[in-house]
This record gives structure tokens, sequence and C-alpha cells, in this order.
């Protein structure tokens, strides 16, 4: 039986109250989304808050729909579920939908919601325990001690985002929009994240994500989210590829984007990619010749550590397969990428 | 609502219920500890297991992961409610899931059991004819450490092909007639 601190809760029901709930109580503040992600963190006590603001009563985050300037706005609260099932991000942002289509199980797909996604606490083995287990090692540099169990006197906690959603939405250039009590601020993605495994985010505290935005995808635009996991139905990613591949009408590759997550800190955006595939057909010999470049370059440039389930040297050899998969299923409008 | 304590509302199975409980505790903890509907489980209590699934409004939630004051007002059915509900519908018996499941030995220590049978409820409520994926990915969020699964999906076969008229795949081992017939 694993029970949660205790703490007050506040129900509000709008951004601004919740906003005003958070800056009045300080850092003793946590804010809860569908639970999935903090509840089993306050059942470790990884937090105890005083005050726990829930954001299910706000209406005004939850729904998909079509901005005036084409963009695809998703509100935070709208759930992994929905998000999977739309009809307008399968078709505008196919690497979403399946990325959100493969986030632990169903139930936890019915609960949890996009922003709480994105905004994913990162995970270890070493820290993702109970107290009591934590304690019997002295704790870690992410709570409470002082030593990293992952890397020999590592100083900077390296513990993985692991949030499926946000590399799919850095191959879309999504955007986060963000409300705080001095106001509003649009902040990309790409920029967003801190390679600090302890917070690995620009988020201010009593700053709310409101909503994703997704500008329109082009009319050639694919996209595919290829995810390696311990168990399908249920598990965190042990190594996560989106894939964006927009083709012109001839079906040549104008632009081609792949990050990768559960590496580290951040999700890590693969270089050298488009000049591997730009302009080359998205199928046959060459495509294929290009396909294996691509996956040498990434198997090179990342570098999974022993920070989460799975060995780490088995998790390197996948990232070729993961990427070549992933890219191919892009290319033929398939996806998601998963195992049997 | 704001405070370490405070009265819910809630709507279980079909009853308007009022219930003082801790703003700390979760919907599980509500259910077994102030109500005694025991039929939820606490399994992994983090999430990971299914044991404590409910339905909140028909969809299929962890109970152990929500706080029991984020659902004010909202519809909770338990496996307490699924025979009552059949029963109020003009049905005899046990749900016709919960029946199937008898019938096939779809368990073994029993402890998956209620949340395995309120996962398979929600999906032939949602799709009457669901097909075998979609039934294996309905249950996907529902371990089970006894049975390996088969005749669980068995149990929501035979449930889906007395729903739809549809003749059940004979099985060697199991009676395909329901309880209580010659």
């Amino acid at each position: 039986m694993l029970r949660l601190p205790k703490f007050e809760v506040a129900t509000p029901s709008s951004v601004g109250e919740a906003i005003a709930l958070l800056a009045e109580a300080g850092p003793s503040a946590l804010v809860v989304a569908g639970g999935t992600d903090l509840l089993p963190n306050l059942k470790h006590e990884l937090a105890t808050p005083e005050l726990v603001v829930s954001l299910a009563g706000i209406r005004e985050l939850v729904g998909i729909r079509v901005d005036a300037g084409g963009a695809l706005a998703i509100g935070a609260m709208t759930t992994l579920a929905e998000v999977a099932a739309s009809e307008l991000v399968r078709t505008r942002a196919p690497a979403l939908a399946q990325a959100a289509s493969l986030v632990a199980g169903p139930q936890l797909r019915t609960m949890g919601t996009l922003g709480g996604n994105v905004l994913l606490d990162t995970r270890c083995q070493w820290i993702n325990q109970s107290y009591f287990w934590r304690s019997a090692l002295g704790f870690c540099l992410k709570k409470d001690g002082t030593k990293c169990h992952v890397v020999e006197g590592g100083k900077k906690c390296v513990a993985a985002a692991s949030n499926d959603t946000a590399p799919a939405l850095m191959t879309l250039g999504a955007t986060l929009e963000l409300e705080g009590a001095t106001g509003r601020r649009s902040q990309p993605l790409d920029d967003f994240w801190v390679a600090d495994g302890i917070y690995n985010k620009k988020l201010a505290h009593a700053e709310l994500l409101t909503e994703v935005r997704v500008p329109p995808t082009a009319a050639g635009h694919r996209g595919a989210y290829g995810k390696l996991r311990e168990r399908n139905s249920i598990d965190f990613p042990l190594l996560g590829v989106a894939v964006r591949l927009d083709v012109d009408a001839a079906e040549r590759i104008q632009a081609v984007d792949i990050v990768v997550t559960a590496l580290a800190a951040q999700p890590k955006r693969l270089a050298r990619v488009a000049e591997l595939l730009f302009g080359l057909p998205a199928r046959g010999a060459e495509f294929e010749r290009a396909l294996e470049a691509v996956a040498a370059t990434a198997a090179k440039q990342c570098n999974p550590l022993p920070h989460i389930p799975g060995d780490h040297e088995w998790r390197k050899a996948m990232v070729p397969v993961w990427v070549r998969r992933t890219l191919r299923a892009a290319a033929e409008r398939g996806g998601p990428v998963h195992e049997d | 609502m704001r405070g370490r304590m405070g009265v819910l509302h809630l709507r279980i199975n079909g009853d308007d219920v009022e219930v003082a409980a801790p703003s700390h505790w979760t919907l599980l903890e509500v259910l077994r500890y102030r109500l005694g509907l025991t039929g939820s489980k606490q399994g992994c209590d983090k999430g990971d297991c299914g044991a404590c699934t409910v339905l909140l409004d028909g969809k299929p939630v962890l109970s152990c992961l929500t706080l029991a004051c984020t659902v004010e007002g909202r519809a909770v059915t338990t496996i307490e409610g699924l025979l009552p509900a059949h029963v109020a519908g003009g049905g005899q018996g046990a749900d016709p899931v919960q029946d199937a499941f008898d019938r096939c030995g779809a368990l073994q220590c029993g402890f998956c059991q209620s949340g395995m049978m309120l996962s398979a409820r929600a999906l032939l409520d949602r799709n009457p004819n669901p097909s075998d994926e979609e039934v294996r990915a309905a249950l996907a969020g529902n371990l089970c450490r006894c049975t390996g699964y088969t005749q669980i999906y068995q149990a929501v076969e035979l449930a889906i092909a007395e729903a739809t008229g549809k003749r059940p795949k004979p099985r060697s081992w199991e009676s395909t007639e329901p309880r209580g017939s010659s």
C-alpha cells in the first residue's frame, strides 16, 4: 500500500484562479492534471507539497481546434486518448497522434493529459522508487542526496526525459502557450528544455501550460513515432523516435527531422539527417541506402545511459534499428512503430 | 473545495453518496475504506496493474491515481455495480461479462478480475462487436499474473458472441451453456 503524503487540494475552475492559488501558496504548491505522473511520484515522496492544485475542473483547457492561422491548437487538459483518436490530429500531426496512442496503457491515456505528458518529470531507476528504497541507498542527486548512481562522480542529474509526445511535437515545430502571474508567453518547444534531470524545463512556478500549438503542416507532410519499451501494454519508453518527413508532389523529400527521447534529460534532435535525405525519393533503393546512413549517424549521436530499465548497451544497439523502422514508417505513411 | 478534509458528493453505482474524506485520499481509498466497496483492489497502488480500475462516466480509469475530491459529482461504477445495473436494465443474474468470466474460468486468484471485467464492460458498452485486437488493446492496462490471459480473452469473446448472437468458438474444456439451463 502506498499512501499519499498529507496535503490540501484546491479545485479552481479557471486558469486565472489556478495561477492566483499557486502564486499565493509559493513553491509548496504543485499542479496536478491527470495525476498519472504526479501521484505515483508523491506516493514515492519525491515531493511533499502542502497544496495540490487540480486543473480537472477547468473546462477552457480542454479541446482540439484549428485556430484562425491554421494551427492545430490543443488544450493542455485534453486527454492523451482524445489526442490519439482525434481525426484532426491524425491527419495534421500523425507523429503526435501515434505518440499519444503509445503512452502507457488505456486507463492512463484516459486520465493522462497532453500537457501533463509534455511536462512529465524526468525518470531514473534510482529515483522512481519508494522513500524507503531510496533511503537505503542514501538517496541521489535528484532528490535528498548528493550522489549520482548512474554516472560515477556525476554532479549533474541525468534522469531521462520520458515523455513520448514531446519529441513528436518537436518534429512538428510546436509552441507551448504558457500563462503566469505576469502574463502570457509563447515558448517554442525546441528551446523549452534544460539539460538537467532535476528540473528539465523552462517553466516557472505558478506558470501554467494552457495550450499546445502545432503550425500548419504541408500537404506532403508525413510523420511517425516509434517506441521501444519493456511491455508494449504500459511502459515508459526505453527509446522513443519521432520522425517528420515532408515530400513534394513528385514524392521527393523536402524536409526531414528526427528527435530521439529517453536518452538523457532532454529530447535529442539528430544532426546531419537532412543532408542525407534532402531531395531523395521517399522510396526505392536510393532511399534505402540513405536510410542506412541515417541509422548509422543516429547510432553515433545517441548514447543511452544506464538510468532507466533495459540494458543501456542493448538500447544503444536498438537506436539505428528504431530510427530506420520509424523513418520507413513515416515514408510509407505507416506507424506507430512498436513490437507486437 | 479547499482544505485538509472535505465532504464529497459522488454518484456511485447509481446511488448519490455523500462522504467525508481527507483531501489527499484517492478514490480507491474512499471506495474501500469509507464506503466498504472492497471489490476494487489495491494492487501496485501506483498505476501499473489495473486492479483498481473503475468506470468514471463510463470510461475505465485507475482509482489509485485519482484524487477523490477531483471527481466530485461524477458517476463512478465499481464491480459491485455491474450486477444491479444489469438487473435494473431487465437482465437476469450477473452481468453477461461476469457470467462469461465465471463460465470460462477466466481467473485463478481473482485479484485482477474486477478491473478486467470493468475494462471489458466499458469496451462492450462502447463497441458491442469488437475485434480480437480491440479486446486485447482494451484489456492492456489490466495485468493478470495467474492465467496467461487466454481464458480472459475467451470469456470476453463468449460475452460478445452471446450479445451479438454469434456462435462462440467451441472450447473443449468449457461449458458454453448459460448457468441454470439444463
